[in-house]
């Protein structure tokens, strides 16, 4: 009975949190309205969010492309298809581990900074400070954040597909010796713009406003002590993460039928 | 405020960054392209069987590249396979005898159509038909056709 | 605009408060509250942790709302205004609170700067001068590039403080100014209280547990215990108060009418009695 009660306490608070996410949401959106005449505080959350994620997006698509490369090609080779290894690399890439990968890491490196960040300032009496002096934290601290991680996100992505693909030609092309310009062709009539990069843009946007949605609840809500915050920006990373994988195969089953 | 300039830079370097590494996907990566041919006409094929030919499938003519497949319907009178090409408005000398044959890239690979040109001095023009067709190579029916033969061989099982 | 119009000339007070009850849950924080601040005057209100003093700073402020009871600052009734009325109201009271608040990721001139920046369009050299002044204020242009993290407790209370003053409000609220400061940094802030009163006629509401600092500058007193008001009056008269909670407090008795024990069952039955099976 106990335990039963538990659960629908942990299903109530489940579906209140949610809605309270929801309300959050909804104020931060009609905030962001404002932005357009303070867009230079979206440039520099732009910066905190997506030029400091760079490097370790670059890195990671690098070596993923040049794995895609290495085991696309032995198990192409059985079939003698390793001219479809641009294809192989290309698809997963566009379709699914670009803009799949790119939220994962977005979440642990972006994401838990700007709950750690905004979760600081709850702590420190920034947020209250600013409230006190007639501005409107949500407007001014969490609006311009969420829309720096919208607009992050599908570039960070793009670049991670980008460099990953040049990673498998890398490897490809010029270790394994697949011919150039069956890499670079197999892939350009098997990759179709509308329904593959298309659709990872369209998948890259909304794990942008999620990951970023949640990161800055996380922060806002945030208990104000140095424990709450670091629950806060561990709870971030993983529902973020489990976030985008839930979404991702949803996506993926309305898109690529 | 030196600083901000710097943020204000590397801000745009992202930005630009990214928006190259979109249209690397878009147009080296993906067939956009390819796919939007500039100036081209369209010319029809019916085939009796199209086997895996999918919509943007690339259409060649001694290995190069002229086009693709805009689009694959069904002939109602006579249950045929239409299939719509969009020919690059560069290559507007193809004979109207040329023949068209969906080939396969590799063994296993996708599906393509190859062109092979005709002698005629009278060119294909926006929404001409190409006569000549050969239809895909299906396994099933390859497989099944062969199998025919051996049976019907004389002398075959009596070995 | 819903407000309740009194007349705050007359009896010449700035905020009123009356008959507030706050709750949180099941635990009530004040319970019929009144209390007037005067115009032009240091009022402090004492009283020890957890008494609800911050919370009834924060009712002032509009950032929490009474279970009933009214708050009127100049004649404005508080929590009845609406989100941008509000705003409105609190960019004439300014708030220093008890580490300062200061934006982490701003220097010292754009901390002070910032509600100028957010509120009014100075052009660039007017919007210098206010805010050099503002810092020269509290002693502290010549440390207008460090960074919060580079400021000591006091110095960061004083930036602050600037911060405060730099839309020149008509109200400041203190929430513990002295909490955590060397004797010097204490006699600072305390000098600036006074100054700021005196100089600029910002009336000041001082919450503090700190008695000898507070009675020091205030002209008038609140202590505060269990949600409500157990002495007011002038510092001299709070000293020379003869009522038991008053005396606990401003002695600092370890017992009295605020228990030295957490109440807990009888010692020796608790002693005798086998652990939890």
């Amino acid at each position: 009975m106990n335990s039963l009660r538990r659960l629908g306490q942990y299903v109530l608070d489940s579906v209140e949190g949610l809605g309270r996410a929801s309300l959050f949401f909804l104020e931060v959106a009609s905030g962001a309205r404002k932005l357009i005449r303070r867009f230079d505080l979206v440039v520099q959350q732009v910066f905190a969010v997506g030029v400091l994620t760079l490097l370790i997006i670059l890195v990671s698509g690098l070596f993923v492309g040049m794995v895609l490369g290495l085991q696309g090609y032995n198990t192409l080779s059985k079939f003698g298809a390793a001219d479809s290894l641009g294809l192989l690399v290309a698809l997963s890439l566009v379709r699914e581990l670009g803009p799949v990968v790119t939220a994962l890491l977005f979440a642990g490196r972006a994401g838990s900074a700007l709950t750690a960040e905004i979760g600081l300032m709850k702590a420190t009496e920034q947020l209250a400070g600013m409230e006190m002096m007639a501005v409107n934290p949500v407007e001014r601290v969490i609006a311009p954040r969420l829309v720096a991680g919208i607009i992050s996100m599908p570039l960070l992505a793009a670049l991670f597909s980008a460099i990953g693909v040049l990673g498998g030609q890398l490897v490809g092309v010029g270790l394994l010796g697949v011919d150039s310009g069956a890499f670079w062709s197999q892939m350009q009539s098997g990759v179709s713009f509308h329904e593959d990069v298309l659709n990872g843009v369209i998948k890259s946007v909304v794990f942008g406003v999620v990951v970023t949605w949640i990161a800055v609840f996380q922060g806002y809500e945030s208990v104000p002590t140095s424990e709450g915050v670091s629950r806060a920006t561990n709870r971030t990373v993983v529902y973020s993460s489990l976030a985008v994988l839930a979404l991702d195969f949803v996506m993926t089953a309305l898109m690529f039928k | 405020m030196i600083q901000r300039r710097q943020l204000e830079l590397w801000v745009g370097v992202f930005v630009a960054a990214g928006l190259l590494a979109l249209a690397m996907l878009a147009f080296r990566v993906g067939n956009l392209a390819a796919g939007a041919v500039t100036n081209g006409y369209s010319v029809q094929a019916e085939f009796n069987d199209i086997g895996g030919l999918k919509v943007r499938a690339p259409v060649t003519l001694a290995g190069v590249r002229i086009g693709r497949v805009s689009s694959i319907s069904i002939d109602p009178s006579n249950y045929e396979a239409v299939v719509t090409m969009e020919l690059d408005g560069r290559y507007n000398n193809i004979p109207v005898d040329t023949s068209a044959s969906i080939l396969t890239a590799g063994l296993l690979g996708e599906q393509y159509i190859g062109l092979d040109p005709g002698g005629s001095s009278q060119y294909l023009k926006n929404g001409g038909r190409i006569q000549v067709t050969q239809s895909a190579l299906v396994l099933e029916k390859i497989i099944s056709q062969f199998l025919f033969n051996v049976a019907s061989k004389p002398g075959a099982e009596k070995k | 605009m819903s407000t309740t119009q009194t007349d705050p000339g007359a009896s010449g007070a700035l905020v009123e408060i009356r008959n507030v009850h706050f709750s949180r849950g099941e635990r009530t924080i004040l319970n019929d509250l009144s209390m007037t601040i005067a115009r032009g005057k240091v009022t402090a209100i004492m009283g020890g942790s957890g008494c609800g003093k911050t919370t009834l700073l924060n009712l002032i402020g509009g950032r929490l709302r009474p279970s009933s009871g009214q708050v009127l600052v100049d004649g404005i009734s508080v929590p009845e205004l609406g989100t941008r009325d509000l705003f409105e109201l609190r960019k004439r009271m300014g708030m220093l609170f008890q580490n300062g608040a200061l934006l982490t990721d701003l220097d010292v001139f754009e901390n002070v700067a910032f509600p100028i920046r957010e509120h009014k369009r100075l052009p660039e050299p007017i919007l210098r001068h206010v805010v050099l002044m503002k810092l020269e204020t509290v002693g502290l242009r010549g440390a207008r590039e460090l960074m919060p993290a580079e400021l000591s407790g006091g110095m960061a209370r004083r930036v602050a403080l600037a911060r405060t003053i730099s839309l020149e409000p008509m109200l400041v609220m203190y929430d513990e100014p002295f909490t955590g400061l060397d004797p010097i940094s204490k006699g600072v802030i305390a000098k600036l209280i006074r100054e700021l009163n005196t100089g600029l006629g910002i009336t000041s509401v001082l919450v503090s547990h700190d008695v000898a600092d507070t009675c020091a500058i205030s002209d008038y007193a609140y202590l505060m215990g269990q949600g409500h008001i157990i002495g007011q009056g002038t510092p001299q008269e709070i000293r020379q108060s003869e009522a038991e909670e008053v005396r606990q407090f401003m002695d600092g008795l370890p017992d009295g009418p605020v228990p030295y024990r957490y109440p807990a069952p009888d010692y020796l039955k608790d002693l005798l009695q086998e652990g939890p099976a």
